[in-house]
This record gives C-alpha cells, structure tokens and sequence, in this order.
C-alpha cells in the first residue's frame, strides 16, 4: 500500500477500495471542479399512476431495485440506537446470497454490532459512514475486508454529489409514510424528528425504499422526503425500539467537573462579546453541551438578549429557549428527545435543516460559518489544537466524525473536554487521528482552564481580565501529565497496514487509521 | 511461613469502577516477580504500572509473588496505595512505607482563623473524586476515613489518604482529615500527621480528653518525625453529649480552630427525624456556636444532603449564618459556590463595613485610641467583624482589591 504525506503532514494512501484519492491540501485550497453528479433518468410513465408503490416485504423491493453483487446500499441514523432497518436489509442480502455490498450509512450505532457477521462471511465488503463501538474495534483490529472511510455529514452531501460515491439503493426508514413515498419523522410510533440526513440519498440514489411502521393515505404532510423520488414503499410492524429512537427526556449532566466547563464556556462567550441580542450559537445533545445551554440561558436572561438562531443537536431544553422566547428559530439538525420531536412538528419556528442547507462544500454556501459560535467535544486535541474525535488514544476507532467537521467553520469553535479521563491525557503533543486543523480551533475549554488558540488575538484580548482561568495550553498540558504520570506511550499500531481513512469536508484524505498490533 | 496468609489483596473491581484498581499478591515459593496486568490505559501507561510494581516488590523486598492488578484507569499514587494494602495484609507487622514523591504545591500552611465556610467531604476510598476537587475551589476539603469508609476498607483506605495527601494538588484549599471514633482515630494519625495536614476533624466527639487524646499522639508523632508546622482540630458535636460538652470541647486546646456540629448522628440520638425545617436541631445547633463563640473558635454547621436542592441549600445556609454559623460542610463540589454566595455579605453589610474599616484606619493613623463613626464610637469586635466582613466580599468578587481608593 503505497502511502503519501498531504498538507498536514499525515501518511494516507494514494488508493482507496480501487478508488483514486487526493490528498488533504490545506483548509479552503481544494478546487473541485467538473459537473455535479446526477441520478439516471426516470420516468413517471413506468410507475403506478395511483401513486401506490408499496411492496410487501422489504426483500422483495431489494429483489425489485436489482440488488446484486458489489453494490452500494445507503442508510441513515435519525432512529439511532433503536434502529432495526439496516440490520434487516443486511439479513435479507444475506439470505438472497448476495456479497461484497459497500454499506454506507450517515452513522453507526452499537445496535448495528447484528452486522458483524455479514462482515465477516462478506456479504458487506467495507463500510464508508462511520464505525462505532463494536464496529470500530472489528475495524481496528483490520478484520474489514475492504478500507474504512469517514466523513463527516458535510462531506457525506460532498461525496454524493460529485459523484466519488455513487448509491445504488437508498434504504429510509420513515417514522411516518404513504404509498406514494412521501415520508416524515414527526409523527407515529417511531418518530425520531427531521430526516434531513437522507436527502441527498433521496435526490441522487439510483432506487430509493421507503419502509415505515406507520403508513397514512396520501397525502404524507409534511413531505420531508418527496415521494416523487421514492421507487418501493414497504410497510412493516416496526422500525425497532422507539425507547432508543429518542429518550423520553435527555438528562443533564450531574459531574461536577463537565459542570464546571460548561459553567466556563457560557461566561467566556460572554467575555468575549458573543452573547448579544440576534447571536447564534450550535448546540449539541451531549451532556456538557446541555448544561452550557443552561448556564447561556441565564446570561442571556440576566442581560436581556436573544439569539436569533440556534442550531442543535435539539432538545427539551433548546425548545425551552425556543418558548421561553430567547431565540426566534431553531435550525434542527437532529432531534434527541420527544419534546423536540413536538416542538418540529408543531412550532413552524423549529425548522428541520440538513447536511444541504448547514454543512455542504459544493453547495453556493452553507450555514455552518454563518454561526457565532459552535461547541464541540473531542477525543483528543493537541498542542497545536489539531483534534481528534474518531480514535481514542491506544489507537481504537470508536466513534464518527457526524457534523463535527463542519461546525468547526463557525466564527468562534469551541472544544469542551475534560483534561483527563480516568488516566488518559486529552491534550497531546500530537493527535492520534488527525479530524481537525487546528488552524479552525479557536478555544479549548477544560475544567483546568481555558486555552486560547494564539491565533485569535481578539479572543485573547477581549477575554484578558475576565477572571476566567485562561492559560496555554501547554500549562494545562504539563499539570495533566503530572498527574497522570508523564506523557502516555504512543499507540501500538502497525504503520503499513490503513485500516480505514479520514476525509476533510472536501472530499481529500486528511489521515488514516491504522491497524492495532 | 505456612499457616501465614499467601495472598494479599485491595482495590476495587468491576465494570463501574474508574480511577482505581484491583491488586491481588499471590506468595511463592520460587520464580522470582511475575506481574499480570489488565488496563484500559495498558497501551498508554503499561509499561509505567509496570515499572511501578517492580519497584515497590524491590523496595518491600519481595522476591517471589505473582501480582495480578486489574486497572481501571487509576493514578500511581492510588496504584501504590493498593499494592501496599495488599502487601501489608501478608505482612501486617512491616513499618516500611512506600511513600510517593510529594507534591511540592501541597507545602503551603494554614493559620487558626482562616475562612472556613466550606469543606468539601470526599469518601477516604473513592480516589476518584480526589483530583479534581480543588478545582472547585472549596475552602477545605476534607479526606474522610470514618463514615464513608465500609469496616472492611477501613485499613486501606489509610495509604490512600496517606498518599492522596502526599502526591494529589489540593489547589490551595485547607487539607483536612477526618479521623475514625478512638482508639481506631489515634492510629489514623501516623498515616497522616506527617504528610502536612492542616486540621484533623474528630468525630463524635463528647469529652475534652479526646481533643486531649489527639493532641498528644500528634505531638507525640510531631516529635518523633520532627516536624514543625500546628496542626490544628475541629471537633464535631454529633449526640446529646456531646452538645452539653461543647464548651469544655471548645476551649480544650489551643489547637482547636473550630467547633462543627453533625446532625444525622445527633437527630438519630434523640431518637427523632432529621427534618428540613430542623426545629429538633435548634438547640444543638445554638449550642454549639454559643460554646464556640464563647471559646473564641469558628462554629461550622452540618452538612445539607439533598444534592439536587441548590434553593433549599441557599436558604439553609442563610439560616446558618444567622444563627452564628461560618461554614458548612459540602458533600458535592456544585455545592460549594451557592455556600460561597449564602455567606457573602449583602450590599448594605459591605458598605458598613468600609465605613467602620476606614474610619478605624483613620484614627489609627491620628494616634486616636478610640474610633468613631459619626457620634457613635466603635470598639474592637465591631471593626474586627468589618474586616471579617470586607475579607468576605473580597473572596465573592463583590468588591475590589482598591476599594479603599475607589
């Protein structure tokens, strides 16, 4: 395997799963050029002038979308760890004794870990999405016939429509549908929110399923997938567990140190003049991220402002701002709990968005730089605040990139991340994986203070004497390893063999991941 | 040799546990040192637990054993703390101990009359907590080897206080340690007394000899190791006793630097329920600060235990401080910043304070023997209680370091 050094210093293979890769060249330098891919004519003619495409069993609209060896078959998370629809897809290929499928869906949740097995006697040859949990370590310890590729939601759209994936069937688990196709995922049994994630599938897939647990007549309202993109509607008795689907509410954390952080993270956007009437902010579903919202909600109460957008990762307690008056909209990229899912179905404020809208790179601009500020965790960063958020430090692969690559354009992007886990240092000299340039990084706040990346002068100014803890991020580094007991060792991995690829927004390879020894 | 016991163990186990480990020392006969680890930070830090393990059989003089440790993720000072748990288990008569490196940020002192309003109690087990707690900025914080620790942690729990105040960053807050009830409490003292602790807090305490008892094994120990700096003792009132001998507690040493009361023990003494209100503490509690006032000590107040009730702490400790409280103990660190808020001064206290402090700075710098403020004159507690109160909303951020001048 040959591999080449990009921009960022990283070894990454020149070939991927046959296909021809360009290395990472620096944020913003990568000019694509040629024509958006397009999907292969269709016409109205050959389908049921009814409108009713349903199928009876979702093996049997595979049969009928001419599912057959070596292809491309798409999913989507909106249901999270309650989903049961790619694991059945997986069980049908199998039983028609299909092999090699390239399975590329936005996310993976443990409960996909039913998948292993169709990894392992081939009937998935590789999967480009993301590899957590149980799928990770399968990865990691290079048991995955083909290579890995990550990308993030953004790049995901990218690679979509310029044609560098090509689906061949879209499979849209649809919490609410009618037999036309048309689908959403505010209303039924198994709702879950938005279905942003399976847009682009929709528009660009070759055949597109829609299988739902709740079938309406037509018309489906609200549509946010069109039926008229829809080839098979299949309905079954459930989309899997709607406990995991969405938490009946989604808890706030109780740890006094990921209290601490966001408590730091409020007041430093305040310190630094962010938090002002019309601010926007994007918030995420994760504990220290809801806490900020709390600790933000008071500020801005306390001053007398609101926002004009928040973008979530939404919850009870964004719609909370959302009713309590304190933000005008809220741009929903996926919803976490019950209250949410209302609060899209019923307040035309709480909009769905997608990858399309907030975070494409071929797209004539995207909201994700338009934001003030943007939270986000990591699993590691280092000294030159590059962050990790794929791998954990003994090198596993253990979690997916999501929208994460793309939020770190927003004007202000914020880390928040405990200085140590247990005993593992999260401020290295060097990240593990390389997700994210630091040169987009601006602040990293931990409970042992808060670093500010040199390059935001302003930031460093406007935050001088706030009384907040800022320090550099070497300081917080040399305290952590003595507490830890000096730097770690570096993973035990064998450099030759790339188990699977990180790319950057724009469709270039920014690192690899390597196979554990 | 043979009828001894051939395997030591300590730690703890199990899918919940983070930040500690599990260590097992199997006796043999032959085959010199053979490790076993498990660690979810194996590839980062395996070869370090190992290096640590090797070095403490060769200081121990160990020569054959297997050594099996199951790791959590747990610092070396809790890693060494374990191994010399288990190892004093097959060899409880060895004086030896393997102390780590002490911290050089740990060698500030304390003083008698230092700001006490809170004291954040952590569980002499649960290295976890330890850390972080500083973080917090508590004004103490307390290692616990009495109630939190089970009867079978009670030994080793000593090494990990021991090493906890030895090599763990308190962030400049009060390092404090609760001993177990007398007699177990006095051999507490060796694993702690040299390793710089501020104040030993003795629990139920309900007579003057056993602040008195104390006193003496630390002095005796103080001796032995030559070490300098006070240590000082906050006795806790916690039975019906102990509430009639508060004074005589309070005023039983020098060394005493503040009185506490705890009233989970003391309610279940009168036989009747703790409630929010607190109406069957009221005299416990007044006892207490009366006794301590009258000894010229700190009174602490309790604990408030319902963690998730910031409002009803926030009004308990304003109840405190109006019966003639100055602390409060914290059982989690979220706790501490609304005590830090309930015991701040309001706005009208401060600016009486200024006034008194500058009018006493005034006649100081005239060579008055008497200050005045207005027609009224000021004697020495009132200025005192200003400068208390000026110290106070300095710490909350109320006012600023030039206030004089603003």
């Amino acid at each position: 395997m040959k591999l080449i050094k990009n921009s960022a210093q990283r070894l990454v293979p020149e070939v991927v799963n046959g296909q021809k890769q360009i290395p990472f060249k620096g944020v913003g330098k990568y000019k694509p050029d040629g024509r958006i891919a397009n999907p292969p004519i269709r016409s109205c003619s050959f389908y049921p002038e009814d409108g009713n495409k349903l199928v009876k069993t979702l093996k049997e609209a595979l049969k009928k979308a001419g599912l057959k060896d070596g292809m491309t078959i798409s999913t989507h998370h909106h249901l999270r760890n309650g989903d049961a629809v790619a694991n059945l897809i997986f069980d049908a290929a199998h039983s028609l004794g299909v092999k090699n499928l390239r399975w590329f869906p936005s996310a993976s949740f443990p409960c996909h870990s039913h998948l292993l097995r169709y990894l392992h006697d081939g009937t998935i040859h590789h999967i480009e999405g993301s590899m957590n949990g149980p799928l990770g370590k399968f990865t990691s310890e290079g048991k995955m016939k083909g290579m890995g590729v990550l990308r993030s939601h953004g790049g995901r759209y990218q690679s979509i429509q310029d044609g560098e994936v090509r689906i061949d069937i879209a499979v849209i688990a649809a919490p609410t549908a009618d037999s036309f196709g048309n689908a959403n995922g505010v209303q039924g049994k198994s709702a879950c929110g938005g279905l942003g994630f399976a847009l682009a599938d929709s528009e660009y897939a070759d055949k597109v399923i829609v299988v739902t647990d709740n079938l309406v007549p037509f018309p489906c309202v609200p549509w946010q997938i069109q039926g008229n993109n829809v080839d098979y509607v299949v309905q079954v008795d459930s989309l899997g567990d709607p406990s995991k689907i969405v938490s009946g509410t989604t808890e706030m954390t109780k740890s006094p140190d990921r209290l601490l952080i966001a408590e730091y993270i409020a007041k430093f956007m305040d310190a630094a003049g962010i938090v002002k009437e019309g601010f926007s902010y994007q918030a995420g579903a994760g504990g220290i991220n809801l806490a900020v919202i709390l600790f933000l909600k008071e500020i801005m109460k306390k001053k007398g402002v609101k926002a004009r957008f928040i973008r979530g990762g939404s919850t009870k307690y964004l719609v909370e701002l959302l009713e309590d008056g304190l933000t005008d909209y809220i741009l929903d990229g996926q919803t976490f709990d019950l209250e949410a899912v209302r609060s899209m179905r019923d307040n035309p404020n709480h909009v769905m968005t997608s990858p399309f809208t907030s975070y494409n790179y071929h797209g004539k601009g995207n909201f994700a730089s338009i934001v003030d500020a943007a939270i986000l965790g990591a699993t590691e960063v280092d000294v030159n605040f590059n962050a990790n958020v794929v791998t954990h430090s003994d090198g596993y692969l253990l979690h997916g990139i999501g929208g994460w690559q793309n939020c770190l354009f927003s004007k202000c992007t914020i880390l928040a991340i405990p200085s140590f886990r247990d005993r593992i240092p999260v401020i290295l000299d060097e990240v593990t994986t390389l997700c994210g340039p630091g040169e987009l990084i601006d602040v990293i706040v931990t409970e042992r203070g808060i670093a500010i990346n040199p390059r935001r002068k302003d930031l460093i100014e406007e935050t001088m004497n706030s009384g907040l803890p800022i320090r550099s991020i070497k300081e917080i580094q040399k305290e952590v390893y003595e507490i830890c007991g000096g730097p770690p060792a570096k993973p035990n991995v064998d450099k030759s063999k790339v188990v699977a690829i990180v790319k950057w927004v724009d469709g270039t390879v920014l690192d690899s991941v390597y196979k554990i020894k | 040799m043979d009828k001894k016991a051939k395997i030591g163990t300590a730690g703890k186990c199990g899918d919940k546990v983070r930040s500690d480990c599990y260590i097992e020392i199997e006796l043999t006969k032959a085959g010199g040192i053979k490790t076993s680890l498990q660690s979810k930070v194996d590839s980062m830090y395996g070869d370090s637990i190992n290096d640590l393990l090797i070095e403490m059989c060769e200081f121990f003089e160990l020569k054959n054993a297997i050594i099996t440790i199951e790791d959590y993720g747990a610092l070396p000072f809790t890693i060494a703390a374990r191994f010399e748990a288990a190892y004093k288990k097959l060899f409880p008569d060895d004086q030896r101990e393997f102390l780590p490196e002490f911290n050089k940020k740990n060698l500030y002192t304390t003083t008698k009359d230092r700001m006490r309003r809170s004291r954040l109690y952590l569980p002499g087990n649960e290295p976890k907590f330890y850390p972080n707690a500083g973080l917090h900025n508590p004004d103490a914080i307390i290692l616990d080897l009495e109630d939190s620790v089970a009867p079978s942690e009670k030994d080793a729990s000593r090494y990990l206080v021991r090493n906890t105040l030895c090599a763990n960053d308190f962030y400049g807050a009060e390092r404090m340690v609760r001993i177990n009830q007398l007699p177990r409490g006095l051999d507490d003292l060796h694993f702690i007394v040299p390793h710089n602790v501020h104040v030993i807090l003795i629990p139920k305490c309900e007579s003057a000899q056993t602040v008195i008892d104390v006193e003496e094994e630390i002095k005796m120990i103080k001796a032995d190791r030559n070490i300098s700096a006070t240590i000082y003792l906050m006795p806790i009132i916690e039975s019906a006793l102990g509430v009639l001998k508060a004074y005589e507690i309070a005023s039983s040493s020098d060394k005493v630097c503040a009185l506490a009361v705890g009233l989970e023990d003391y309610t279940a003494d009168l036989g009747v329920e703790r409630t929010n209100e607190g109406r069957e503490s009221f005299y416990a509690r007044s006892a207490v600060v009366n006794a301590a006032k009258a000894a010229g000590v700190q009174a602490i107040d309790t604990v408030f235990s319902d963690i998730n009730d910031m409002e009803g702490l926030r009004a308990s400790v304003m109840e405190a401080k109006s019966l003639g409280f100055e602390g409060k103990g914290c059982i989690h660190p979220r706790q501490i910043q609304v005590v830090h808020e309930a015991f701040a001064p309001t706005e009208k206290e401060i600016e009486k304070a200024k006034k008194i402090v500058l009018a006493f700075e005034e006649a100081e710098k005239k060579g008055l023997g008497v200050v005045a403020l207005g027609s009224k004159m000021i004697d020495a507690p009132v200025v005192k209680r200003a400068k208390h109160t000026i110290e106070l909303a300095l710490l909350n951020g109320l006012i600023n370091k030039n206030w004089k001048t603003e």
